[in-house]
């Protein structure tokens, strides 16, 4: 019996998330998991907090992650990593890209951008790789390929099958954008 | 073909396979993509209706005139559908009739949490609710076969998780079903006192019919595993049940409406303990319990929210969540370049009473442009607006504004204008008209000049439409551009009798940014343009910069610095 792997994505909208999530559920079909995805729609998308689940293995019922539950987190944001962190079971992994976009209440000046996110996160019983996938993705040739980046640390951190995690991730992009997202998912698998 | 799809897709694919010729929606989160993903099969003509009651007139319609036909809406345009729903019920149908109501359990998208299950018994249509995208295709099939079988038209209740979830479908061929004739028949269609008693007799043998028949539906099934509990279930809560009670036995209810209450009632006879576990209220505990099968449920779970698995761990197995870090909120907020932001700058300097509306303006009730004081419904604005004027007198009115989006007036703001006019009253109103229904993903509607199918249709005028309706003061500005906002605005708030202003410019979302702004070293750091709140002005204790990556050149920031200095980036 093959454990459920649960992957859990958080971040602004307008992120790309969703074609991370939707290439998770790619590879998982070219595996041959059963799995499922949620996604987020509405109000939610505008620039608000985002959080989309990936789950899959020999049989998955709910479509959402139990709170304590996923394997994995990828953070797309410092701060949404802070938001979700509970929602990592006691020992799993957390990849969070070091990129920082300020909520409302910051860009008005009402709140601070939390300071000590990175010692917050480090105190909790996590594996964390914290990276610069805006950076990684720009060196590839745009930073729209940070999800990609992250992608391909999720790849390597996880264990996943490389050569099915590229074939997924290049058949959901499109043609124009396969050398980039190529580049950029090898440049995340050695981060 | 297995593929994985979200539930509103595979409701429309299900639609599909079962031979369905018409599709009519007004968009709603979280049922939108139903329509959008109809629309791509040729064989079928989709249309966005201008709202949910002319949505599902046109779906009458069509089935009365012998196709198949499927109707979307989300819960609340269920409540502008109501009038010819209720009727629909006794009419009965010719070709099958399908409405889809996706109801948003928790709030994500909506206004309000409402049950529509209450509206099936209500008005005695079946309701089936699917736990997964296959069951979505399977059960909407199902649903076609059994309107025809019945007469009756035929409820799908979506929910957020269900709707907008990926899991594997199994796709099939579409089946031939032929376009039935259409037959005069006065008794069935002509809904007026003497034919409407005797419909309501033949609706009532009807129901009976299909309570027996639900029984024996396989959608409606016993899972056995151990005897100490049972649980009752539909939906979406049939997954986090499996998952986080696996030994316990489960009755997987398709039928929501009516419920299969003798089968459940056999199933209870297993059991040691039967427990009811359902989002919203308590809408099967009661059936049960009216039926004298002892169950528990509300008493253990709240009535409102999502019932996620989480819910059922803390309030059944009494396992306490793990805790949050605390974490400075994320709200939803206008979009950089959004053309609502500098209106409501304008509306909130202008201190104006407001009556808002449902769409992405809804935002600028949030800090900081505070510029909304109510919101309802879909056309509500106008409505309230008139009602606060009777109230308060004629000079509230001069004070008091109602911003509405262009897809909202359309939907139910029009009647709301003729109101004002008719009345001899002051109203003012501000159209928001960002040539898109924005919040929903971008649908067009009657004031686009563009189908669903991206084909041109007649274009709204609003200023010619409210010179018919005799709206004697008439605006239109440009929404970027704030001292024609505030020139306008405040000159109509002056005048006598109803104004109606459109504020144009197209969502920052559907159209090609212009050259980004930047702050110069002008800046005095007085903090002025942070105040409207635009994502792509980053503050701090130094000077705002702005996010060239972001800033979509709207140039609404330049035009509130005060010292010039946020000016057009030069071209690297």
């Amino acid at each position: 019996m093959n454990k459920t792997t649960n992957i859990l994505i958080a971040g602004v909208g307008g992120q790309g998330t969703l074609l991370a999530s939707r290439v998770l559920g790619r590879y998982a079909a070219e595996k041959g998991y059963d799995c499922k995805l949620s996604e987020v729609h509405g109000m939610a998308q505008r620039g608000g907090s985002v959080v989309t689940y990936v789950r899959f293995g020999d049989k998955v019922y709910a479509p959402i992650i139990d709170e304590g539950d996923a394997d994995y987190l990828l953070a797309f944001e410092q701060l949404e990593a802070l938001r979700w962190i509970h929602c990592l079971k006691a020992g799993g992994t957390l990849i969070v890209n070091s990129q920082r976009i300020m909520p409302l209440p910051v860009i008005i000046g009402a709140a601070d951008y939390p300071e000590d996110i990175d010692a917050r996160l480090r105190a909790r019983d996590v594996k964390l790789h914290s990276i610069d996938a805006m950076s990684a993705a720009l060196d590839c040739g745009t930073v729209k390929a940070a999800n990609t980046v992250i992608l391909g640390k999720l790849t390597a951190a996880a264990g996943l099958d490389e050569a099915v995690m590229r074939e997924a991730l290049l058949a959901s992009v499109p043609a124009k954008a396969v050398e980039v997202n190529r580049k950029a998912f090898e440049r995340g698998l050695k981060l | 073909m297995k593929k994985l799809a979200i539930g509103n897709y595979a409701v429309a694919r299900g639609a599909y396979e079962a031979g369905v010729t018409v599709a009519s929606a007004y968009p709603g989160t979280p049922s939108t993509e139903v329509t959008e993903c109809i629309a791509k099969y040729p064989e079928i003509q989709a249309e966005w209706s201008p709202n949910e009651k002319v949505a599902l007139e046109v779906g009458a319609g069509a089935c009365y005139a012998g196709a198949r036909a499927l109707v979307g809406m989300k819960h609340v345009g269920l409540n502008v559908a109501a009038d010819p729903l209720f009727t629909l019920s006794y009419t009965g149908v010719n070709g099958g009739l399908v409405i889809v109501t996706a109801d948003d359990p928790g709030i994500h998208s909506s206004q309000n949490e409402q049950d529509s299950r209450y509206y099936a018994m209500s008005a005695k249509i079946p309701m089936f609710e699917p736990s997964d995208s296959e069951e979505a295709r399977t059960f909407t099939k199902l649903a076609f076969a059994f309107s025809e079988q019945y007469d009756t038209p035929v409820f799908m209740r979506m929910t957020t998780r269900v709707a907008h979830s990926q899991s594997y479908i199994d796709e099939q061929p579409r089946e031939n079903v032929p376009i039935r004739s259409y037959q005069k028949n006065t008794d069935k269609y002509v809904m007026m006192p003497a034919n409407a008693r005797k419909r309501r007799v033949a609706l009532e043998a009807r129901m009976q019919k299909i309570a027996a028949a639900v029984e024996s539906l396989a959608i409606n099934r016993a899972e056995y595993a151990s005897t100490d509990l049972g649980i009752v279930c539909a939906g979406i809560l049939y997954q986090y049940v499996k998952d986080v009670l696996p030994d316990a036995s489960v009755f997987k209810v398709g039928s929501v409406y009516p419920l299969p209450l003798e089968s459940i009632r056999a199933f209870s006879e297993k059991v040691k303990r039967l427990v009811v576990i359902e989002e919203m209220d308590g809408f099967i505990e009661n059936a049960l319990k009216v039926a004298g099968i002892a169950c528990e449920g509300k008493n253990i779970f709240p009535h409102y929210g999502e019932l996620t698995s989480r819910v059922i761990v803390e309030n059944f197995l009494h396992q306490p969540s793990p805790t949050a870090e605390p974490a400075v909120p994320r709200p939803p907020v206008l979009c950089p370049g959004c053309p609502h932001r500098g209106v409501f700058s304008v509306i909130n300097k202008l201190k104006l009473n407001v009556m808002g509306d449902i769409g992405c303006y809804t935002l600028g009730a949030l800090a900081p442009l505070n510029a909304v004081d109510a919101v309802l419904c879909m056309g509500a604005s106008i409505g309230m607006n008139i009602g606060a004027e009777k109230a308060q007198g004629r000079e509230f009115a001069k004070k008091t504004l109602s911003v509405i989006g262009d897809s909202t007036f359309i939907h139910s703001g029009i009647t709301g204008l003729i109101d004002a006019v008719y009345n001899n009253l002051n109203t003012k109103i501000l159209i928001l008209d960002n040539a898109t229904t924005g919040m929903t993903g971008h649908q067009p509607h009657p004031g686009t000049g563009r189908t669903i199918y991206d084909q041109p249709a007649y274009k709204i005028d609003y200023e010619e439409l409210a010179r018919a309706c005799g709206v004697p003061n008439i605006a239109t500005f440009p929404a970027y551009d704030l001292a024609a906002a505030e020139k306008t605005i405040r000159e109509q708030m002056q005048k006598d009798g109803v104004s109606l202003m459109i504020a144009k410019e197209p969502c920052a979302l559907i159209k090609k940014s212009a050259a980004a702004f930047t702050v110069t070293d002008a800046c005095v750091n007085c903090k002025q343009c942070v105040k409207p709140g635009c994502p792509a002005i980053v503050n701090g204790k130094a000077n705002p910069y702005i996010d060239a990556a972001l800033c979509t050149g709207c140039g609404v920031c330049a035009q509130i610095c005060k010292v010039h200095a946020i000016v057009k980036a030069e071209k690297e």
